[in-house]
């Protein structure tokens, strides 16, 4: 029968938890954030998988998509992120990916952010110019998200310069966390949700549906870094 | 020891990192074009019969794992193989009739918002947490 050994024990012992069988709608949050800032950590603070890491390979647009060496070959990319997961209940799940922020990552993004319920902008204080692409692109996108400060020890900067140095629109909810913290990171992501609401309750009142007018873009060029 | 992930030293396999195109190629016959609209990341494919023999290794790998409804993104973590790869191998079992999948019902490429009810549910999930 299984003459090869070292098929058949697909999946290493290390406990995969499958999900409910009566599972069957899953909905996605995306967490985005400069390297180093915690997306990782934040994921894998509320997940109730250890954080599990997968690959997409990005081919550039218009190129060797019908040749197979060109999509699997050099020219190709791959782009990494981590993700994890909370059951919500019988029927519906919850995947949450960490993405990284960057410019040259935006072909990820699309796909991450199909079919998003909202994302989590993670900034350290230090670094906050590593996430003026990720809100602008998120803002670009219509993708309602909230930003929250990674805090590590002492911040020495209230969350009113953070709104400023980032220049986010008032209506941006903004928060400190401490990825590490399941609470921490559940606060975050129940934020979301009630931003979430909060617009949708704001669209049914007779706002037009957001997206249709692109959004005024922050002019983050001119902020002086 | 550490099981079907394709590298010897036991640390965990990061997919691609690890995988030559030429492995890639052969594990897709040589194709490269993922049905791309047939699957989401976070679609869940259930299998509807289990492997046979003679079957390519991942695609029984697949079927044993969607035992339980498992996201498209975990078969694509636990197979090391990246995700696209895994959707041209999930396009052949839904063909042939060896899946099925479950896709996520909230679509906002229509409406960019989610509706209050799942938001609920949501909330709800969350704060049980």
């Amino acid at each position: 029968m299984d003459s090869n050994s070292s098929e058949g024990r697909d999946v290493p012992g290390t406990g995969r938890t499958p999900l409910r069988r009566t599972a069957d709608n899953a909905l996605k949050i995306v967490v985005v954030g400069g390297f180093g800032v915690g997306k990782t950590t934040l994921v894998g603070a509320v997940s109730e998988i250890r954080p599990l890491n997968t690959e997409e390979i990005m081919t550039r647009a218009g190129e060797g998509i019908d040749d197979p060496a060109g999509a699997w070959g050099k020219r190709s990319t791959t782009v990494a992120f981590d993700f994890g997961r909370i059951t919500l209940s019988a029927s519906q799940v919850l995947y949450l990916f960490g993405a990284p922020g960057q410019e040259r990552f935006w072909f990820l993004w699309d796909r991450l952010f199909t079919g998003a319920l909202g994302a989590v902008v993670l900034v350290d204080t230090r670094r906050l110019e590593d996430s003026w692409y990720a809100i602008d692109r998120l803002e670009h996108h219509g993708t309602p998200f909230v930003v929250a400060r990674n805090n590590f020890g002492e911040p020495t900067h209230t969350l009113a310069q953070v709104r400023e140095a980032l220049d986010l629109s008032p209506g941006v909810p903004l928060l400190d966390c401490d990825a590490r913290d399941r609470a921490s990171g559940k606060r975050v992501l129940i934020e979301l949700v009630r931003h979430l609401t909060a617009r949708v309750e704001a669209g049914a009142a007779g706002a037009p549906a957001a997206g249709a007018a692109d959004p005024v873009r922050d002019v983050l060029e001119e902020s002086t870094p | 020891m550490s099981g079907g992930g394709g590298n010897t030293d036991g640390r965990p396999v990061v997919p691609g990192r690890d995988d030559d195109p030429d492995r890639l190629y052969t594990i897709t016959r040589g194709r490269s074009r993922a049905p791309e609209n047939a699957f989401d990341l976070v679609t869940l494919i259930v299998a509807e019969q289990a492997p046979a023999s003679g079957m390519q290794s991942e695609h029984a790998r697949i079927l044993r794992m969607c035992e339980a409804p498992t996201a498209v993104v975990e078969l694509a973590a636990e197979l090391a193989l990246p995700v696209s790869v895994v959707k041209i191998l999930l396009g052949d079992l839904l063909e042939a009739g060896s899946i099925t999948a479950r896709h996520p019902r909230f679509a906002p490429t229509r409406a960019r918002l989610p509706d209050l009810d799942t938001l609920k549910q949501v909330l709800h999930g969350l704060q049980q947490l």
